[in-house]
């Protein structure tokens, strides 16, 4: 016997008085060392930015493991995987965090040896949540280090899109100088990860 | 973990429950909603985990938004209660609960909404708790107005709450809105009629709760909430 779920509702446009979190971008407390910005841009169809977007990550640690609670990690600093970033006028969010290890993508096939587990390793990445005005559900990326080329080559979700073109629209490129945007704040150079909701170069989104 | 208690994904919501991303009637959807079919993604331990938030985010004034300031807001007191589940019935227990809300005039805290219907400085309409160990729930608010929009002519939202949940996995991610009984602008929502299935619409409208109402003080809501839940079959390992 199963209960019928819950059906999903815009979040709107005037959510940011009830979501933003002060600390909301921190994955890892500022001044962590091989911490960084990933920050970007949402776009819809048109070109415009999208200012009333909010973004959503989660991700293992450098270790391959998730603060789920369960078990603390041992980490040398408080890692909470979740990143929440209200984009600004211009579209931009922002989270601060370390590059995510490598984790296991077996789930989904229980009942093998966990050496074939290892095997199937995924690249780095982190899972990322759109909510806007104009989405009735959110819609479901990820983010790829576009400086992880080994790791991508073979990672199973990245080899199973069936336009392998549209496998950019997942890779943040690493950025030589800061972004100047209203989240700036200190911390590396970090990545550029632009998330296209409609257009050429719409974003790959995952349905699971 | 022994290969035969490898956990399976979450079960995807029945069919007509979500709306689908484009509904043209809703015309903030048009520009926004992805046009190209989404990839279908093997469940991996990156989305059967998620953040355990609780109360750890939530302070002494956040369930009550109607002591939030030093004088009570205008409108009409209500409590907002429930239950947060998976869709076998088990509850999610000490899990944030964050909703936000128009004021009693139909006006949002949130200098883009520019209604012309007045602020209520008592009234910021952003209300955080958690869920205690049996997935309960409970806010006490104001019933917030409805408002117009300018998605069509003559458009109003019906009174809602905004709700958002994290559950325990980054599968069970939901946002969504809490409406209230008979209201007659559900027949015109286009946000509302997104949803195919008219069964799914209703699960979205709080249940009026004479018994949980505050004699002489409030009247209350009762508002449920059904998180995706996950596929436990156990599964023989073909190699013993």
């Amino acid at each position: 016997m199963t209960l019928p779920t819950t059906p999903s509702q815009t979040v709107g446009p005037f959510f940011g008085f009830g979501l933003s979190w002060a600390d909301g971008p921190y994955v890892v407390p500022a001044g962590v060392p091989g911490g960084f910005w990933i920050r970007g841009q949402v776009f819809d169809g048109a070109g415009e930015p999208v200012p009333d977007a909010l973004i959503e990550t989660w991700q293992a640690d450098p270790q391959g493991r998730f603060a789920t609670g369960d078990e603390p990690l041992d980490a040398a600093f408080a890692f909470r995987g979740l990143g929440r970033s209200c984009t600004d006028p211009r579209g931009f969010f922002g989270v601060f965090t370390v590059k995510p290890g490598r984790v296991s993508s077996a789930l989904a096939r229980a009942g093998e040896a966990p050496s074939a587990a290892r095997a199937r390793l995924q690249a780095p990445h982190v899972a990322v949540t759109v909510l806007a005005r104009g989405l009735l559900n959110r819609v479901v990326t990820r983010i790829y280090f576009a400086d992880e080329p080994a790791a991508n080559a073979e990672d199973p979700v990245l080899a199973s899109l069936p336009d392998p073109s549209r496998g950019a629209t997942l890779l943040a490129t690493p950025l030589a100088t800061p972004l100047a945007t209203a989240l700036a704040a200190a911390g590396g150079d970090g990545y550029r990860f632009d998330i296209h909701l409609q257009g050429e170069h719409e974003t790959v989104f995952f349905d699971f | 973990m022994s290969p035969t208690e490898s956990p399976l994904g979450y079960r995807r919501d029945p069919v007509g429950t979500q709306p689908p991303l484009q509904s043209p009637a809703y015309g903030s959807s048009r520009l926004r909603a992805p046009r190209l079919a989404p990839v279908a993604l093997a469940q991996t331990l990156t989305e059967i985990t998620g953040p355990l938030i609780g109360a750890s985010r939530v302070g002494p004034s956040d369930p009550d938004l109607t002591r939030q300031h030093a004088e009570e807001p205008q409108g009409q007191r209500i409590i907002v209660h429930g239950r947060i589940l998976d869709d076998r019935g088990r509850p999610v227990p000490h899990t944030l609960v964050e909703i936000w809300q128009a004021n009693a005039a139909g006006r949002y805290a949130h200098d883009g909404d520019q209604h012309p219907a007045p602020l209520d400085p008592h009234f910021t309409g952003a209300g955080r708790c958690s869920t205690d160990g049996d997935g309960a729930y409970r806010f006490v608010t104001i019933k917030p107005g409805a408002y117009p929009w300018r998605n069509h002519h003559n458009a109003w939202r019906p009174a809602h709450i905004h709700f958002s949940l994290f559950g325990v996995a980054f599968a069970q991610r939901l946002v969504t809105q809490m409406y209230f009984p008979d209201d007659p602008l559900f027949a015109t929502d286009p946000i509302f009629n997104a949803i195919a299935d008219e069964r799914a619409r209703q699960r979205l409208v709080a249940r009026f709760d004479l018994e949980a109402s505050v004699p002489e003080w409030a009247l209350a809501f009762s508002f449920d909430i059904v998180l995706r839940g996950r596929d436990e079959t156990p599964r023989e390992d073909p190699a013993r």
